[in-house]
């Protein structure tokens, strides 16, 4: 059975081909993912990543942006590698939400 | 690293089905098509995905395919073709 993500030669209709400027929080994901899978580290291979982005489920795949899966996927794996656990990042979440919030 | 096929050799590609991360499209599985140049050994990503070492390397080859014989549809010139770059053991002759 062909996977969600394979989509080579399916009918897409037509490619947006519009450029913009990357968000500031789209080149820190950039970064994190070159810190993280760096020879030093290699916490993460980009295979890795790319599993983890095959893995998240074809509503996710296609709701997500292309820098919102990666984050989602760099997460779901250092959550099973050990190196975040749910509970701390969930605290971090809540942490950024009330700040930002309080600035709004 | 010894590569089964050579530059020229017709091969099939195994219509498999295997679950997990792949690099071989879909749309080629099942196709025919001529090994265009022997790209050397690499770490096999089927691997390498799930933390593990990828070795040994693997012979990775790009094969041309015809496009006519991927898409029963296709309208384009007869010669028009395209690459995809496979592991050995997703090949096969027949």
């Amino acid at each position: 059975m062909r996977a969600h993500h394979d989509l080579g030669g399916r009918p897409a209709g037509p490619i947006d081909r519009s450029e913009r400027e990357l968000e500031p929080w789209e080149k820190r994901v950039d970064a994190m993912l070159r810190l993280l899978s760096a020879p030093e580290c290699e916490i993460i291979r980009v295979d890795e990543l790319r599993r983890a982005v095959e893995g998240l489920g074809a509503e996710a795949y296609d709701r997500l942006t292309y820098y919102e899966r990666w984050i989602t996927a760099i997460a779901n794996l250092l959550i099973e590698k050990g190196v975040l656990t749910i509970d701390e990042l969930a605290r971090k979440i809540e942490e950024v939400r009330d700040r930002d919030g309080e600035r709004a | 690293m010894n590569a089964r096929f050579a530059a020229g050799d017709r091969v099939h590609v195994r219509r498999s089905e295997s679950p997990g991360h792949v690099r071989t499209p879909e749309y080629v599985r099942g196709a025919f098509g001529v090994v265009e140049r022997v790209c050397g050994p690499f770490a096999n990503p089927e691997e390498l995905a799930y933390g593990r070492d990828g070795l040994p390397a693997r012979p990775l080859y790009r094969i041309r395919f015809r496009q006519a014989d991927l898409w029963p549809d296709y309208n384009g010139p007869p010669l028009d073709s395209v690459e995809v770059e496979i592991y050995e053991h997703w090949l096969e002759t027949r």
